[in-house]
């Protein structure tokens, strides 16, 4: 495969109009901006990568180019005219093909109708003509780099050969653009070389591709420009090769590299108390490994210790913690408690072992809805208040009355229905669920977002409470005050592995940044000056091989 | 990107209109909690002022016994469906037990019946471990045993129904205590024990919890797959029973027609009381009521001299009426 360099200039030729503009485009929804006044231009024969954290609003963009969503205002303009997609199909039919992250074919089928469904072509009598079909399939595929029986079903191949079918179908629709949507995510390393050597055909072809993914080194390897999006809002756009990583991860994130001093914003105490040396580890993880998730972790928490995740979206943090508190079976590793080893995939043990997740999704996998809050806070803890079998609704309102008043939690009663709490209180009735277990090792995923600022301050101080009564707690935040003044020590991941750990003074904004950008540091400590200005210090990561055969010492 | 959950953050149009459509579920909610019992009550005052001989002793009894086995069928299928599955297989469970009865008579009637029940438990056992462990799909595995226990139960017996000459065993059909009859009283203790078992034990408790999350459930700890396999287990038990119940009542097993379309009847008792589809909730005391609800409609109808075409379709006004303020339900909780 060959460098991207060569080919952006070969590209130049063509690069003078671009074939799809979208000009101030804004969706909101319910009352809330998704995209407020998106600007964004694909130049034939480039590939622009589109990147920005949970909720920046990629999803959306994509939709509303492709017909899914119609924005509420702004124009987008393709191959000189503007339009107006009522739905996907016509997108399609335009030339503007989406390959989706989750493979949008049928299984069941074969391969070749799955290239052409929709558009098989016909023979005289009107019926599917499998010859040529198959014929066209195969050539198609060859073009892609795929051999295979085209008459298989689809789902007789592995995932790396379903994604180039999609895009083996992306392309015969006679495509100009072709939106990839995080399609490395589960594709091994020699795939995603093959899927670059597509991606370079297409574009030495004139197509444009809008390629999003929040892999960094492969953003770096394969686009020309890059456009970042923040709160719904275009914070930069440019060429890549202009765009330092550095300053790429803090337009992501929002931070102002300038500024690195710990701010005081948060309700967390300046932690620097707790040695994490001192005291007998209470969790000792060793190379927790799954595939396409994380490999190779190795974590270890102190007693009365709060220990940060640092990563970005997809860098495997919440994997972690779910392979710990045992909701994922692990390829390979060790979790050990207190010393004793504790047997993976199952939370019944964990949670026996004292561990206890508070999860990320409150809606999807925290909260019961249609129970009361008091059944909610003891859902873990039941068989522990009931006797021989039979619940006791006295002893649990006993408990509930406790955590319910310690939390502050906010309901009419604790026979109130949780899903008429807001969002700050089923938080706090999740965390009441995992404490009156009295666990050892608390596991908090984002146990900030989306709650209200008061809300939000009260279990920051929990937290910290709970720390200084000698629970471990490991923290995952998004939010990079919270991580930075919330935790003793940040362990910071990159592509599923542990690419750097900081602790004490070492804890900054900027060398937090440092070590997820992946660019090699000169100095570990903070520079009194930022590094905005590093000339290219991507460029040399182009050249590596493949992520994921990257070693952890590489930084 | 995460919905708003906090309705004070909403501009005030917004709020205006959540507020809106949270008390319009508030009242849909009502009738879904309630309806069931306002219709019942109803239609019997109706029936005391309308129907002649609604309230003699004779015509109470009869109602109440032909209804108990379908209300017993439904207790189970009313765990099954909280736990967000269905059971399609108790008509022919019940045909089943009913089909074993005459086999093992000759070893006494405890014994006759206690294989009747074994049987039930197996089967229940069987769609339990199909479900929770090997994932198959409820109403696929549940499907594959009603289509195959009928033909187990024919197979049993030759193809032939089998007339029970036993007094001991056809007075468990007839027969009454106190005035009585047995089948109803059965019917209303096993309603009692599992309004207990869903409202009081943890286990009942489990049951709602994984209908109502089960992403939640399991990483709360809880033993999900043991739970589901428990549930469908007591539907078999439960239909087995129903089975033994009609099979005395009729003084025959007849395998061919006995419990048809028994899972349909069922399930129909548990959407009517209030049982949603979706899972999360059980409800045994709208479950009882929903069965005697479609029980006494079809009798009013009857008495009233209406042909059975009207009666079918005034059912089905009330199940598409029942499936109607339930589907508010997703709108509200998520």
């Amino acid at each position: 495969m060959s460098s991207t360099q060569p080919q952006e200039v070969s590209a130049a030729a063509n690069v003078n109009r671009p074939v799809l503009s979208v000009r101030h485009i804004a969706k909101t929804f319910g009352g809330i901006a998704a995209l407020a006044d998106v600007s964004l231009e694909l130049l034939p024969g480039q590939v622009h990568a589109l990147v920005g954290e949970n909720g920046a609003g990629k999803s959306t963009l994509i939709k509303v180019l492709t017909g899914v969503y119609r924005a509420d205002a702004g124009t987008i303009e393709y191959d000189g005219a503007e339009v107006r997609f009522a739905r996907p199909l016509d997108a399609q039919l335009a030339g503007i093909s989406t390959i989706y992250q989750e493979i949008n074919l049928v299984p069941l089928i074969s391969v070749a109708r799955n290239v052409f469904l929709g558009r098989e072509p016909r023979n005289r009598l009107g019926l599917v003509d499998f010859r040529t079909m198959n014929a066209q399939a195969r050539r198609l595929l060859a073009q892609v780099g795929v051999t295979v029986d085209v008459r298989r079903p689809l789902r007789s191949l592995g995932t790396g050969t379903q994604q180039m079918v999609a895009i083996a179908r992306a392309v015969s629709t006679e495509a100009k653009v072709v939106i990839m949507d995080e399609p490395t995510s589960s594709l091994e390393p020699r795939e995603v070389a093959k899927l670059f050597g597509v991606i370079e055909q297409l574009t030495a072809s004139g197509i444009a591709v809008l390629y999003v993914s929040h892999k960094l080194d492969e953003l770096y390897r394969i686009a020309q420009q890059v456009t970042v999006l923040r709160d719904g809002a275009v914070v930069h756009t440019g060429k890549i090769s202009e765009l330092p990583r550095l300053q790429l991860i803090s337009h992501m994130l929002g931070r102002d590299i300038a500024q690195v001093q710990r701010q005081g914003v948060t309700a967390f105490d300046d932690r620097s108390g707790a040695d994490p040396d001192a005291a007998e580890q209470l969790l000792d993880a060793r190379g927790l490994s799954k595939r396409h998730q994380i490999s190779d972790i190795d974590l270890s928490v102190a007693p009365g210790e709060i220990v940060g995740l640092g990563g970005l979206l997809g860098a495997g943090r919440s994997e972690t913690v779910r392979a710990i508190a045992g909701a994922t079976k692990l390829d390979a590793g060790e979790v050990r408690v207190r010393g004793r080893k504790i047997r993976n995939g199952s939370t019944a043990v964990a949670i026996g072992a004292g561990i206890a997740l508070l999860t990320e999704d409150r809606k999807a996998d925290g909260i019961i809805p249609g129970l009361s809050v008091r059944e909610n806070i003891v859902l873990a803890a039941m068989p522990r208040l009931s006797k021989g079998g039979v619940v006791s609704t006295a002893r649990q309102r006993a408990v509930v009355d406790i955590f319910m008043k310690r939390l502050r939690i906010k309901a009419s009663s604790p026979e109130q229905k949780v899903s008429e709490l807001s969002g700050g209180n089923q938080q706090k009735v999740l965390l009441a669920r995992w404490l009156c277990l009295s666990p050892q090792l608390l596991l908090l995923d984002e146990p900030t977002r989306g709650i209200d600022v008061g809300a939000k301050a009260e279990v920051q101080a929990l937290v910290a409470e709970l720390a200084a009564e000698g629970l471990g707690v490991v923290l995952i935040s998004s939010e990079l005050e919270e991580l930075i003044e919330g935790s003793d020590r940040i362990v910071a991941l990159r592509d599923g592995r542990v690419v750097g750990e900081l602790r004490g003074d070492a804890v900054t904004e900027n060398a937090l940044l440092t070590l997820l950008s992946g660019e090699p540091a000169a100095n570990p400590d903070p520079p009194p000056e930022p590094a905005a200005d590093v000339p290219d210090a991507a460029v040399p990561a182009a050249d590596l091989p493949v992520p994921a055969e990257r070693t952890k010492e590489q930084r | 990107m995460t919905a708003p959950t906090v309705p004070e953050q909403l501009p005030d149009r917004a709020a205006d209109a959540v507020r809106e459509r949270q008390s319009r579920a508030r009242r849909i909610g009502w009738i879904r909690d309630y309806g069931v019992y306002v219709a019942l009550l109803v239609l019997i005052i109706f029936n005391i002022a309308a129907t002649p001989n609604f309230v003699a002793l004779d015509n109470l009894r009869v109602q109440l016994v032909q209804v108990a086995p379908v209300m017993i069928v439904a207790l189970g299928v009313a765990m099954v469906i909280g736990t967000e599955g269905i059971d399609l297989s108790v008509g022919a469970v019940m045909a089943l037990a009913g089909a074993l009865i005459p086999l093992y008579l000759g070893y006494g009637v405890p014994v006759a019946i206690a294989v009747a029940l074994l049987g039930g438990i197996a089967s229940g056992l069987f769609a339990g471990v199909l479900v929770a462990s090997i994932g198959v799909q409820p109403i696929v595995a549940t499907l594959a045993l009603l289509v195959g226990l009928r033909g187990v139960a024919q197979l049993l017996l030759g193809g032939q129904f089998r007339q029970i000459s036993s007094p001991e065993f056809n007075n468990l059909g007839t027969g009454s205590v106190l005035g009585v009859p047995i089948v109803v009283l059965v019917a209303a203790v096993l309603a009692v024990i599992v309004g207990f078992l869903m409202r009081r034990t943890v286990f009942g408790r489990r049951v709602v919890a994984i209908g109502g999350n089960p992403d939640a459930a399991r990483l709360a700890g809880l033993p999900v797959r043991r739970t589901l396999i428990t549930v469908y287990l007591l539907s078999g038990l439960l239909a087995a029973i129903a089975g033994v119940l009609l099979t005395a009542y009729q003084k025959a097993a007849t395998p061919s027609t006995q419990g048809l379309l028994m899972e349909l009847s069922a399930i129909t008792a548990v959407v009517v009381g209030g049982t949603p589809l979706t899972g999360g909730r059980v409800r045994v005391l709208g479950t009882v009521a929903g069965a005697l609800l479609m029980q006494i409609v079809t009798a009013t109808l009857i008495k009233h001299d209406l042909p059975e075409s009207s009666t079918q379709m005034v059912q089905a006004a009330i199940i598409i009426l029942a499936v109607y303020v339930q589907r508010d339900r997703g709108g509200a909780r998520r």
